[in-house]
């Protein structure tokens, strides 16, 4: 402790610049709130855990049995199963993470009118803290993948760039969510619905050249597109469309750093009305 | 040396009925107009376009001081002066309107006791998440873990989760994490007026502890003898201004006095001016006449456990039967220990009146300890408060034999009759059993006692 540190605090209002040194100090806090919602989460629950495995993978025999058996919807080669497994993976993590983010500043009011912390650490504690049921879902993947004796290719090392981009997408709009929803509960609604109609404009449970051409490049435009066929690809060797998911995942980088910002502009009025 | 703490100009500006009116839906935000909603968004209020019209409210106004290193400053107030508002701008909660703070050294704040516990957690994992709110560092908890617990005497409990925790060791178990705090700075808000008396006394020895060891502290509290015994220096907040700057005993002298010039005294109080009053229709109270025994005026105090008579006069502004009128009693700390409402009268008035009216109100036997209390009266009307006056007087219970003994009652809020008698013990516990159950007798006794312990 060094008494040479010194901090004025003035009105705040406009633009803020993102303070990184702030964030680096308080980066135990972070942690502990990763720590303590992926302890609660399946708190007096009688499956526990499982209920990360059960929610994409009931989806995906539901899917398979409505889209694949009776609409005949195709998977361009793997068995459509796995196809559905591989999109909903990801999927459920962003949807699960912008539900949780968005509701997390409302849900910690008590914290955000009592103690100074970096308020971005609740909506990013809660996107982080779900990483750990999105690595049990890969982990069942991968015992389908054996099952259905699927090969992994050497694609699988993008799968990172792919993790990213949906940590980014999914921070980015639970950001601004949350930061919306402190003024405007409206979110709470919103969000379901949201959550529900990315679903058919994402392509999880059918390939993406279904999609016409000429909706192809606004397609790029939903980040989870990429998202979701670069998931494919990089665990079951799925071809991609790159131009579409090189788009997508410049849009994940630009919502991301859009929240960011955005969340700095409102933050300082949280504690006032929330 | 640079003072540690430098407040200058210090403002903050609510908007009354903000709350209410608040834009909660985008179809409100909508209805106010395109442009409106940005304006709500980027925090500009929406006033300027007359839409809504909000109150500005100066939570804190063009406050100066400045702390120095090692000073333990106790900020004293009554309700609303502000004090809770300057915390929260110390502690980074909220930002200022005007003006601006300057810290010089590491700052934690404990506004709230248990801060951001999580009732499904354990004791233990607990004290890890809430010292790293109140930004302790891993490393630092770890360290000072065994001494938190053995404050907070929960040990056999470090692995239940909190929310099977007796509110008890739930607020020593929370008090205990942010005791071990080591800032440079320990902001403090009320939250010694939680727990029971003896850990009171040992949060209060810990912050000693603490004031002692050179660190700065600063301290909000109704309770006087705290800060007398704890601070060096007091300011007094008064609507959001700093009224007076001193010696803590000078500061509480200068704030019970100002509290004093504002609630009536004597045995007759014209309610005109006294206290904090709301007159939500008008202001229809009158005054208050304390009687006690033989309708006397009183004049001196009341005796432990006399005779109470409190006339209550006000004016009705038309005709109707359903009025009523509350006193309510404080104690020196704030806290409302007895309230005396005329809806809990069985036998009930059902005329109709109008104009000028006396409540007569008899406590056949005040009970409560010595000290002075505040007289809050409320009238209302079909069930609306009406009218009422917080302060409005004041009222003194001396010290006196209540029991009989020659012994004053010193602790707790009130007395209670109480006999007392040994049980003959030479009965074999068999059939000391069947007496038991069949008197209830010892079970009561069992009681009384933890009651007077």
């Amino acid at each position: 402790m060094s008494t040479t540190f010194e901090q004025t605090i003035r009105p705040r209002s406009g633009w803020q610049p993102i303070d990184f040194q702030e964030m680096y100090l308080y980066w135990e806090l972070l942690a502990f709130l990763v720590w303590r919602d992926i302890k609660i989460r399946y708190r007096q629950t009688l499956l526990g855990g499982a209920w990360a495995l059960l929610q994409p993978f009931v989806a995906m025999l539901i899917f398979s049995f409505i889209f694949n058996r009776l609409t005949h919807v195709q998977s361009d080669g793997p068995p459509y199963k796995l196809f559905a497994y591989a999109g909903l993976v990801p999927w459920t993590f962003f949807s699960a993470a912008i539900t949780q983010s968005s509701n997390s500043l409302i849900a910690n009011q008590q914290l955000i009118s009592k103690v100074y912390f970096p308020r971005i650490f609740i909506p990013l504690g809660a996107v982080l803290a779900l990483l750990l049921d999105l690595v049990l879902s890969l982990a069942l993947f991968a015992v389908m993948m054996i099952y259905y004796r699927w090969p992994l290719t050497l694609a699988v090392f993008w799968l990172p760039v792919f993790l990213l981009g949906a940590i980014l997408a999914a921070s980015g709009a639970g950001l601004i969510l949350s930061a919306l929803n402190v003024s405007f509960r409206d979110v709470k609604y919103a969000v379901p619905f949201m959550v529900q109609m990315g679903l058919f404009v994402t392509p999880v449970i059918y390939p993406e050249r279904y999609v016409p051409q000429r909706w192809q490049a606004l397609m790029g435009l939903n980040p989870m597109a990429g998202v979701v066929i670069g998931f494919r690809h990089a665990l079951l060797g799925s071809a991609a469309s790159w131009q579409t998911v090189c788009v997508s995942l410049t849009v994940c980088v630009l919502i991301f750093v859009t929240g960011l910002v955005i969340f700095r502009r409102m933050e300082s009025r949280f504690a006032d009305i929330i | 040396m640079k003072p540690i703490l430098e407040i200058r100009g210090l403002s903050k500006r609510y908007y009354l009925g903000a709350r209410e009116t608040k834009l909660d839906t985008f179809r409100e935000v909508l209805q106010r107009g395109i442009s409106a909603p940005f304006s709500a968004l980027w925090g500009k209020n929406g006033a300027a376009n007359g839409k809504i019209e909000l109150q500005p409210f100066w939570a804190l106004k063009d406050v100066n001081f400045d702390v120095k290193q090692g000073d333990v400053l106790g900020v004293i107030g009554r309700n609303g002066a502000g004090k809770s508002t300057l915390l929260k701008l110390l502690s980074r909660i909220t930002s200022p309107t005007l003006g601006y703070l300057t810290v010089r050294g590491r700052l934690a704040s404990l506004l709230e006791v248990g801060t951001g516990f999580h009732p499904e957690l354990t004791g233990r994992e607990n004290i890890f998440l809430n010292g790293a709110i109140l930004g302790m560092r891993k490393a630092e908890i770890r360290r000072h873990f065994d001494e938190i617990v053995a404050f907070a005497e929960v040990e056999r409990f470090l692995d239940t989760p909190v929310k099977h925790y007796s509110s008890g060791m739930y607020v020593r178990l929370a008090f205990a994490v942010a005791a071990h705090l080591n800032p440079e700075i320990l902001v403090i808000d009320e939250v010694l007026a939680v727990g029971d008396l003896s850990f009171q006394k040992k949060c209060l020895g810990k912050m000693g502890e603490v004031s002692r060891g050179g660190r700065t502290v600063l301290f909000v509290s109704h309770n006087m003898a705290a800060i007398e015994n704890l601070c060096s220096r007091g300011i007094v907040l008064h609507h959001g201004q700093l009224h007076y700057d001193g010696s803590a005993a000078d500061a509480i002298q200068y704030y019970l006095k100002s509290l004093s010039t504002k609630s009536g005294t004597g045995h007759l109080v014209d309610l005109d001016g006294v206290g904090e009053r709301i007159s939500r229709v008008a202001p229809l109270l009158r005054r208050i006449e304390f009687l006690t025994d033989d309708e006397e005026p009183l004049i001196e105090g009341l005796a432990i456990g006399a005779r109470l008579k409190l006339n209550v006069h006000f004016d009705l502004p038309k005709p109707m039967s359903n009025f009523n009128v509350g006193l309510g009693f404080n104690n020196s700390y704030g806290q409302r220990v007895f309230t005396a409402h005329s809806i809990f009268e069985p036998n009930r008035w059902e005329a109709e009146c109008d104009g000028q009216q006396v409540l007569s109100c008899e406590i056949p036997s005040f009970t409560l300890v010595p000290g002075e209390y505040a007289v809050k009266v409320w009238l209302d009307l079909n069930g609306r408060e009406a009218d009422a006056i917080e302060d409005a007087a004041k009222m003194t219970v001396l010290e006196s034999d209540f029991y009989g003994t020659g012994r004053v009652p010193w602790n707790g809020t009130m007395v209670l009759k109480q006999r007392w008698h040994l049980e003959q013990a030479a009965n074999p516990s068999g059939m000391d059993m069947k007496s038991e159950s069949q008197t209830g007798q010892p079970e009561k006794l069992a009681r009384k006692s933890i009651a007077e312990g």
